[in-house]
């Protein structure tokens, strides 16, 4: 018999009473161990009611879950001494000193004393929490506790660790640091399983992307797949006035794959050959005696695949109109790399 | 916790159900551990909620003492007893407050998803409680022999009667840790309390002899657990016919346990 999933979601389905909303309509999927899988979406998209279903605080309507093969009803109690949860809903005791809650945490995981105090330190020196260990975590910054908050679901060891956005509203320097930390898990064998609105999170950490939207998925791959579906390398060309731009379009519509989209002086296309596109188009455009300001090649980000497969941004919660939030995406992208 | 397996990096496994039974043990203490090394790392809260219960004895003792009448014998001894369960009536509005904090702020989101057994938090919750309970009662009892207090009965009597005190506390903890897991925000929890506190804190036989209220009133006064526990302590240790006031909070005691305490593991279970 091969080894079950990691994590596996078979048709979970999840209805709130209140406000009548369905936050799961059929949710499905499937990572293997020691792979760290990206849930994205956008907020409302049923992230972290499925994480809470598979942490086994939250009791599915209908379908079911496995985490290595242990069902997350039937066998709830077995699944909690497998998983770690850190992120947005499950909180540290604000009231006590980091030591005291990773030992808490430690004694209610079942390690004996002595084992809970060791592991709390290791934890505390690993996250660089020693000097302020003995402080309440309201003495702490965000970026401080967040840590604990990862050490808190590190405590027991567990191979499946659950980040439901774990890097939301941290500064830059702890989203890296928050990056390297979870790839050295990984490389150590754990499985993870992140929720993030950051496409460039997914993007960065992700071996496998589920896109949720509206409580099913809309797609799934890896991020490379994802953004090979949108085709090709994107090329931009930044004209000097918008009067040239239709024009421009027109001359360059040969060299891509589809129909450019021109935004003011911006006209945006994908091509199958970036370098030799890139250089064709400055060509046939210095011959029409049309001025470029800027040409820009690059891979379609995962922003665009959210993009093209819900109608609307992942940070976004109303669907906007592809073209506009396009350009929105891009625009600023553009002018930044002149 | 008799079995440590040798195994140092994974979190202990079950085997069997005297080992759920000690887990619940630990899993409780450790959570009435996390609720009292908290406290202790707020000396002011400990402070303020020492001052009340403190100054509670001395105004009744001094504005109060003059003006109530009726009662035979020193009113110190008739009203120590009654701002006693006053004290741990009120002081149960922490157990509400607190629970709801918890859901509020996450903490309870990550309980669930730890092996711990499920009943702890609350088991954990009320034992902190009870411990802070018998602190309390501990001071108000010093300051009520300094002002004049005295034990008319004995010390096992007086020692019975703080025993039924605690007891009657411990009920209202699983009680009001229900509200708060019902309400889930603490400033409702803080408010949703005081209406049931007040009229059986003060429509009882806790201040003032219930022989003094309207008809109507007397009926519920008199028999209402505040006040059957209150003429339990008083009877204890201000003297008086004493087995069947004791029976008879114990009564109340036990059967406020048998209803709250599985009320409120219910609904801590009841997946959200």
């Amino acid at each position: 018999m091969p080894d079950p999933p990691a994590i596996e979601a078979h048709d979970l389905t999840k209805r709130f009473a209140k406000g009548n909303v369905l936050a799961l309509d059929g949710l499905s999927f499937e990572t293997p161990p020691g792979t760290v899988l990206g849930v994205l979406g956008p907020n409302g998209a049923g992230k972290t009611t499925a994480v809470r279903i598979l942490c086994t605080v939250l009791v599915p309507d209908n379908g079911r879950a496995a985490i290595l093969g242990l069902d997350v009803v039937r066998d709830a109690v077995a699944v909690r001494r497998v998983i770690g949860l850190a992120g947005q809903n499950a909180a540290v005791d604000e009231n006590l000193s980091g030591r005291q809650n990773l030992q808490m945490v430690g004694r209610l995981s079942h390690m004996a004393r002595g084992q809970a105090k060791k592991r709390a330190e290791e934890l505390l020196e690993q996250f660089g929490l020693t000097n302020a260990a003995s402080r309440s975590l309201k003495t702490y910054s965000g970026g401080m506790r967040r840590r604990l908050d990862l050490a808190a679901a590190l405590v027991a060891q567990p191979p499946i660790l659950f980040f439901d956005e774990p890097t939301t509203g941290l500064d830059p320097q702890t989203r890296r640091d928050m990056w390297t930390w979870t790839e050295r898990l990984v490389a150590e064998g754990t499985t993870v399983l992140l929720t993030t609105q950051y496409l460039e999170e997914a993007d960065r950490l992700a071996d496998q992307v589920i896109v949720v939207d509206h409580g099913k998925v809309i797609a799934q791959g890896t991020p490379e797949s994802l953004k090979a579906d949108l085709g090709s390398t994107v090329l931009l060309v930044t004209l000097e006035n918008s009067e040239n731009a239709p024009r421009a379009a027109a001359l360059l519509g040969p060299l891509g794959t589809r129909a450019p989209i021109v935004e003011d002086t911006l006209v945006e296309m994908s091509v199958e050959n970036g370098p030799k596109a890139g250089s064709e188009a400055l060509r046939v455009l210095d011959a029409d005696g049309i001025t470029v300001l800027g040409l820009v090649l690059r891979e379609p980000s995962l922003d665009e695949v959210f993009l093209k497969l819900t109608g609307h941004r992942a940070d976004s919660g109303p669907p906007a109109v592809a073209t506009q939030a396009s350009a929105e995406s891009v625009g600023p992208r553009a002018r930044s790399a002149r | 916790m008799t079995t440590v397996p040798a195994d140092k990096n994974a979190a202990l496994q079950p085997s069997g159900r005297l080992e759920g039974i000690g887990w619940l043990v630990n899993d409780s203490l450790t959570i009435a551990w996390r609720y009292l090394a908290a406290m202790l790392r707020l000396p002011e809260s400990i402070l303020f909620s020492a001052i009340q219960p403190m100054l509670l004895v001395l105004m009744f003792r001094y504005v109060f003492g003059g003006a109530i009448r009726g009662v035979h014998g020193s009113y110190v001894n008739y009203l120590m007893p009654g701002i006693f369960v006053q004290t741990v009536a009120f002081g149960a509005v922490i157990s509400a407050v607190g629970v709801a904090e918890d859901i509020q702020k996450g903490i309870i989101e990550r309980f669930r998803a730890l092996p711990m057994a499920r009943s702890a938090v609350l088991a954990g919750r009320t034992l902190s409680d009870l411990t802070r309970n018998a602190c309390s009662i501990a001071l108000m009892a010093g300051l009520g022999f300094a002002v004049g207090f005295r034990i008319e009965t004995n010390v096992p009597a007086f020692l019975a009667g703080l025993g039924i005190l605690l007891f009657f506390s411990w009920a209202l903890s699983w009680g009001f840790s229900f509200i708060g897991l019902v309400v889930r925000n603490s400033e409702t929890a803080q408010v949703a309390t005081f209406p049931i506190l007040l009229p059986f804190t003060f429509a009882s036989s806790a201040f003032v002899p219930v022989q003094t209220m309207p008809g109507w009133l007397q009926a519920f006064a008199k028999y209402q657990p505040v006040s059957q526990v209150v003429n339990a302590c008083r009877a204890l240790m201000d003297g008086g016919p004493t087995s069947f006031h004791v029976l008879i909070a114990l009564a109340w005691c036990f059967g406020l346990v048998a209803v709250l305490a599985p009320l409120a593991v219910r609904r801590y279970r009841r997946p959200a």
